[in-house]
């Protein structure tokens, strides 16, 4: 047996100390997770009710539940959704499939990161000065999701990517070597192949775009605006609307004597919606892992 | 080659033709956005870039008082210094922490663990800003009036740690990838001469992956210098150079979400808050940049 040194205990304690030094950095961002939560929640709980969820805010917004920006939140996700699966999938697509390794296939790729690297701020006086002004949608629902869409492509592109990137090689071969052709081989081989990949991409796309505030804020997304409660459809897209990130901003700096609760319950309401969004992203990544065929 | 390549492309039927240019379209879609937005920013403020704003002192004045009737001064000298300062006050929080994190999650954890902690660093990336916001604006603007004995906690150190919570993700995630880039020889080669885990660590990986963690900082920097709706709620929200952590700011990024709201379309005020864009655009721009470079370089090794 070899006899341990000074040197070696040295080494084996170096090695230990720095072992759990990690570690406790490590675990140390696990408290600001749970410390939010638990805070979160244990203010909202005595507002937290389906009558909060559902009812609109009320007495210039001292009162009352979340009902408006709730629904004006889903209608910027869902019309944002539209608009950036497709246009980010069929770009993964693009420089998965069709690009070569060139400069200019470089500079898309830079792009796509450096899109992603706009701040939100900017993003907004894109759209102020894009959708709002020069295409006359004016602030409405339309204008605010087209910026979100743009602001939130690069999360769809990127997970796209690492998807249709997993699909083997040898899948596109056998299909080209079939005499199908490139679309016909990305429609019936590639894309049902990574489709859960890409249904991960759509789910983070949502749970982005519903927390957003500063792409919204002048784009179409109001302080304040009555709809009738119940009703799925009380919004038109060619109008402004409220949002639940918007609403929380409101209500925690603009609005005096706010209902104690009222604005953790918001908040535990859209952290709530995002985490859960990509909970779901999550085990659908762990399904996908345990259910791979290649 | 090239004739193949011509008559496989005019067997091709119509449809299919029209699907390859819509994907084309879709592919260079990001290029056009990134052009777009410096367009149509550098459009609404462009008027008063070239006829009329003092450029220098826009960038060395601290007088910001876009509102006053007859005195009316754009000096943003103030909110640049506010923006990098919160910024580097953050990366000296995030930094250590995110950069320990990567190395315990890549070189120390056990595989279950591993996943445990990716989805919590994952969780914490999809809180949304304007909630780090309102943390900052209740539960840490209490804590920091507590601890500190200050009269109000809502100052640039609390603004930090927001953003500092918020680039943590973004840090540990790149600067993991970047420590997996290693090749497994560089670490098989240092054990084999009886180095432990941690002079592997110190004396191989970081040296090899230095290029890559870097880059980890750099977006993780950029993410905090683009940030809005957190500095705007928790950092005190006055225009004003910082004389330590418990002093009030403000950033370029919050004087936007702030002002924009009240300014008529086509005045000074309105058109100086699109040149704030542009200064902002083109930070990030060249930050994202710099790291891209810096990470293509290591791939070219």
């Amino acid at each position: 047996m070899f006899t341990e040194t000074p040197i070696d205990r040295r080494k084996r304690l170096t090695e230990n100390v720095m072992r759990i030094f990690l570690l406790i950095i490590t675990s140390i961002m696990i408290i600001p997770l749970l410390l939010i939560i638990g805070y979160l929640l244990y203010k909202a709980l005595p507002v937290l009710s389906f009558e909060f969820l559902f009812s609109n805010p009320r007495d210039n917004m001292r009162a009352g539940g979340i009902w408006a920006p709730f629904l004006g939140t889903i209608y910027l996700v869902v019309v944002s959704l539209l608009v950036s699966a497709p246009i980010g999938v069929f770009a993964a697509v693009y420089l998965n499939e069709y690009a070569r390794e060139n400069w200019f296939t470089r500079i898309t790729n830079l792009a796509v990161v450096n899109l992603a690297g706009v701040p939100s701020i900017v993003h907004a006086l894109f759209g102020v000065g894009a959708f709002v002004l020069f295409a006359g949608l004016g602030e409405s629902i339309l204008a605010a999701s087209l910026t979100l869409a743009i602001m939130t492509l690069p999360v769809i592109i990127a997970s796209t990517t690492e998807a249709l990137k997993a699909v083997p090689m040898s899948f596109r071969e056998a299909c080209w070597n079939l005499g199908a052709t490139r679309w016909q081989t990305i429609r019936r081989i590639v894309i049902p192949n990574s489709i859960s990949g890409i249904l991960t991409g759509v789910i983070l796309q949502v749970s982005r775009a519903a927390g957003e505030t500063a792409p919204i804020m002048f784009t179409g997304a109001v302080f304040y605006k009555a709809i009738a409660e119940g009703n799925l459809f009380a919004y038109n897209i060619t109008e402004q609307c409220m949002a639940l990130s918007l609403h929380l901003f409101t209500i925690s700096t603009q609005v005096p004597d706010v209902t104690e609760g009222t604005p953790h319950g918001t908040a535990v309401v859209l952290v709530g919606s995002v985490l859960l969004v990509n909970a779901a992203a999550i085990i659908l990544r762990v399904y996908l892992r345990t259910r791979k065929k290649w | 080659m090239n004739i193949l390549r011509k008559k496989s492309k005019a067997n091709l039927p119509f449809s299919e033709t029209v699907i390859e240019l819509f994907i084309r379209l879709c592919g260079i879609s990001s290029i056009i956005f990134v052009f777009g937005i410096f367009f149509f920013v550098f459009r609404e403020g462009a008027g008063f870039l070239f006829s009329g704003l003092n450029l220098t002192e826009f960038l060395t004045s601290v007088e910001w008082q876009p509102t006053s009737l007859n005195n009316k001064r754009y000096g943003a000298f103030a909110l640049i210094v506010g923006t990098f300062s919160v910024t580097a006050l953050a990366m000296c929080m995030a930094v250590p922490f995110g950069l320990g994190a990567a190395i315990f999650v890549s070189e120390f954890c056990s595989p279950k663990l591993r996943e445990t902690f990716k989805i919590v660093i994952e969780l914490l990336a999809a809180i949304p800003s304007v909630v780090w916001g309102f943390i900052g604006l209740t539960l840490m603007n209490q804590l920091i009036i507590q601890v500190f004995n200050a009269p109000i906690g809502l100052t640039m150190l609390n603004g930090s740690i927001m953003l500092a919570l918020m680039s943590v993700p973004i840090i540990v995630s790149i600067a993991e990838d970047a420590l997996k880039a290693v090749p497994d020889s560089y670490r098989e080669a240092a054990e084999a001469l009886g180095a432990t885990r941690w002079q592997v660590i110190y004396r191989v990986l970081l040296p090899a992956a230095k290029n890559g963690l870097l880059a980890a900082v750099l977006l993780g920097a950029a993410r905090s210098i683009g940030e809005t709706m957190a500095v705007l709620m928790a950092t005190g929200h006055s225009v004003n150079i910082p004389s330590g952590p418990l002093s009030w700011i403000r950033t370029l990024t919050a004087t936007i979400a702030a002002e924009l709201g009240e300014v008529a379309r086509g005045d000074e005020h309105y058109q100086v808050l699109f040149i704030i864009g542009i200064l902002l655009f083109t930070i990030t721009f060249v930050v994202n940049l710099i790291a891209d470079l810096v990470i293509k370089g290591i791939r070219q090794e």
